[in-house]
């Protein structure tokens, strides 16, 4: 006689998987890496995959090592290698890259207790403290095509610094800035598949673009040079729709953007910083859990409570 | 006005066309006495005697159940111990077959002259819903609550199954019979037969006949699944809203599911109480998908067998559909009155579970509005407070945060097991 299998129903699954989301997220990422390689050299293509081999070896040493079950399948280290790598300057030291995976997956992710229970970004997480631990390196940006050009890397000011760049060079990526964030096309290209494909949700990346456009609009600033320059885009589309980061509901993502596009505009505008995407992604990882609790989703249906 | 959530299935209807066909009467059946929601029937049967079809073989006093009828002539042979589908245990009266189907002489057609007559002879029937929860009918139809719209769930919104499609295809007559029957008896005005999208030839069909009959719509429901769970169903046919506590009635609605309602108006000509029963059968190990009419009491093997079914590489047993049906932990279990399909595999894998990545995704699909992954959390925590303010209690198993779960997470079974937290007050 057969012994039969019994489980509790729904005795049926669709077949979207952990890694299924998480190798579209780095089929999103591609173009932004490609664009990232165009205008800075192979060079950019071997710090990527020191952060995604880094970060992958650091996720599964820190689980053998806590005697948890080993997760590299699922994707994720390597999302957060790829989009770690799209944040640093071309120029920057391998040792360094690795240090920032260290931050990445083993402090900021695995010591949370891992995928979807970190309450920050790691990637974002790792490049705020490299930023502040090399400050130097961080701020190296290689120009566009150096590497054809005979002369050693020539390096120099960021578009948010200089303030001179045209739109077009700033939309297709011809800027000095991080591996990944000075193409928006691509940015663009990969947020919008992710967003077709039903993974991420636009309402995050377009209330903190929105946002931060209308307040340099306000301000006097020019908001399409705004949300085109520095990290934006990256971080709009990639950062701030980061699932265990961000929160759940459509309302809830709308006002993690909103926050997102007002502390990016406040640390531009009045701070000292020319950059403020990755510190206000931060700062918005961290209220996220308050916004949560004041955007449920009301139930169908459901008597208020009583106050108490 | 709010749009409900839901998720698209594959409807996987292959039986659509299966005309239903008789299942042989089998040598033996066993007919448990506790089949549908209320108490468990005692047996009215001793072991040895001679049964007939229609007879009552099991009732009880209590008011919350429906009695138990031989759908078979024939002879006791055993009185056994039968676990029920919800744990509990119950007796069953299993019947050998004479094959000679006499029909017992209790079997005539119902006097009904007013409402209460009428209950009376529903309970009788031993009629409960047929959709698959098994509500005691004769209760459903006589609620404390002024009541003015019949909505008939016609949406049959489970991959799978196509019983009430062939009950509306085969027997429209008797469908419209059962809805002017409850209409009539108990005073309600407005009825809506509410189907689901997927079913266009049933639509055109009520449409039709239905014509010159102001009283009754035909309500055409999305596509997308859980068009039938009773509180989606009101809201999507009458834009009424039962609340947290309330009970359809509450609003003015009566459910019923549309074979229940064919079945009554049969049972109003004929008297021949519930005892048999259609079932779709189909799955990857059944080799002739199809509908079919059984006796109440026959075994799963047989009809898996009759239906081709490669026995030996059966694996996983539903009764009902993928999404709320119930695993069959045995093929030696006889159908019941809420059987209305019966689905086989030989393959099954069930990946395994990883944890939340708060994507979302069940938050949603939760056609109650629910979110499912922070009841998961706050059940972790046995939190009983957060369950509460999440409203866990209003869930109905419909499944859909499971199926979307890219980590594979139980979760419409973790909020099954939170409802159990909750205290009752």
């Amino acid at each position: 006689m057969n012994k039969l299998i019994v489980s509790p129903s729904p005795h049926d699954e669709n077949y979207i998987k952990t890694s299924s989301i998480m190798l579209n997220v780095i089929i999103a990422l591609l173009p932004a890496l490609a664009a990232g390689c165009w205008f800075f050299g192979l060079r950019a293509l071997l710090l990527t995959a020191v952060c995604v081999v880094s970060c992958v070896v650091f996720e599964f040493l820190t689980r053998k090592l806590m005697k948890r079950t080993n997760t590299i399948g699922d994707l994720s280290a390597a999302v957060t290698g790829v989009i770690l790598a799209l944040n640093l300057p071309v120029t920057l030291p391998l040792w360094m890259a690795v240090a920032g995976s260290f931050v990445a997956i083993v402090i900021a992710k695995q010591l949370f207790g891992g995928l979807g229970q970190n309450f920050a970004n790691p990637a974002i997480t790792a490049r705020i403290v490299l930023m502040l631990s090399f400050p130097t390196a961080m701020t190296n940006w290689a120009v566009p095509f150096f590497y054809k050009s005979s002369a050693d890397v020539v390096t120099g000011a960021t578009p948010l610094v200089s303030g001179d760049a045209s739109y077009l060079d700033l939309f297709l990526g011809n800027v000095g800035g991080c591996i990944g964030e000075t193409c928006a096309a691509a940015l663009l290209v990969g947020g919008l598949y992710l967003a077709i494909r039903k993974i991420i949700s636009l309402a995050a990346p377009l209330s903190f673009i929105g946002s931060l456009a209308l307040l340099s609009f306000i301000a006097g600033d020019d908001p399409l040079y705004a949300i085109l320059s520095g990290g934006v885009f990256l971080g709009a589309f990639f950062m701030a729709t980061d699932y265990a980061t961000t929160p759940i509901t459509t309302k809830g993502k709308i006002v993690f953007g909103l926050g997102c596009g007002i502390i990016t505009f406040v640390i531009r505008h009045f701070g000292s910083y020319p950059e403020g995407v990755s510190f206000s992604i931060l700062l918005m990882n961290v209220l996220t859990p308050f916004i949560e609790q004041l955007t449920r989703t009301k139930a169908f249906g459901a008597k208020e409570d009583e106050k108490k | 006005m709010r749009k409900l959530n839901g998720i698209k299935l594959d409807h996987r209807k292959n039986t659509e066309n299966s005309a239903t066909v008789d299942f042989p009467l089998p040598s033996r059946v066993k007919i448990p006495m506790s089949m549908n929601m209320g108490a468990p029937c005692q047996p009215l049967v001793k072991v040895g005697d001679e049964v007939k079809v229609g007879q009552k073989i099991g009732d009880t006093e209590a008011p919350f159940s429906v009695p138990v009828h031989s759908g078979v002539s024939g002879k006791v042979a055993a009185i056994s111990e039968y676990r029920a589908a919800g744990g509990a245990l119950c007796k069953a009266v299993e019947i050998e077959t004479d094959g000679l189907q006499t029909v017992s002489e209790d079997v005539k057609p119902p006097v009904i002259t007013d409402k209460d007559s009428f209950i009376k002879a529903v309970r009788e029937s031993g009629s409960c819903g047929l959709g698959g929860a098994g509500f005691p009918t004769h209760i459903k139809l006589n609620p404390k609550a002024a009541v003015d719209t019949l909505v008939i769930n016609a949406a049959e919104c489970e991959p799978y199954i196509t019983a009430d499609y062939r009950e509306m295809i085969e027997n429209p007559d008797d469908v419209l019979g059962g809805i002017d029957l409850v209409k009539t008896q108990l005073g309600i005005k407005s009825c809506k037969l509410a189907v689901e999208a997927n079913k266009p030839e049933a639509i055109k069909c009520f449409e039709r006949m239905t014509e010159k009959d102001d009283s009754t719509e035909i309500v055409t429901l999305p596509s997308s699944y859980p068009q039938g769970a009773e509180k989606v169903i009101i809201y999507n046919s009458t834009g009424r809203v039962v609340k947290e506590g309330q009970l359809p009635a509450d609003t003015g609605v009566i459910v019923m599911n549309v074979s229940t309602a064919a079945f009554l108006y049969r049972y109003s000509k004929t008297g021949m109480p519930l005892v048999s029963k259609r079932l779709t059968v189909d799955g990857n190990a059944v080799g002739a998908p199809k509908n079919i009419r059984a006796v109440i009491g026959t075994s799963i093997r047989e009809i898996l067998e009759y239906c081709d079914a490669e026995i030996d590489s059966v694996i996983k047993v539903i009764s009902g559909g993928p999404m709320m049906g119930m695993s069959v932990p045995d093929m030696d279990m006889p159908i019941v009155k809420t059987s209305n399909a019966l689905l086989a595999f030989k393959s099954y894998d069930e990946r395994k579970t990883s944890a939340c990545i708060r994507c979302g995704r069940c938050v949603r699909v939760c056609p109650m509005g629910l979110m499912p992954a922070d009841i998961d959390r706050a059940y972790k925590t046995r939190n009983i407070d957060e369950l509460k303010q999440l409203k866990v209690t209003l869930c109905m198993n419909c499944g859909s945060c499971s199926y979307v779960c890219p980590a594979n997470r139980k979760l419409a079974e973790t909020n099954q097991l939170a409802k159990t937290l909750i205290p009752r007050n």
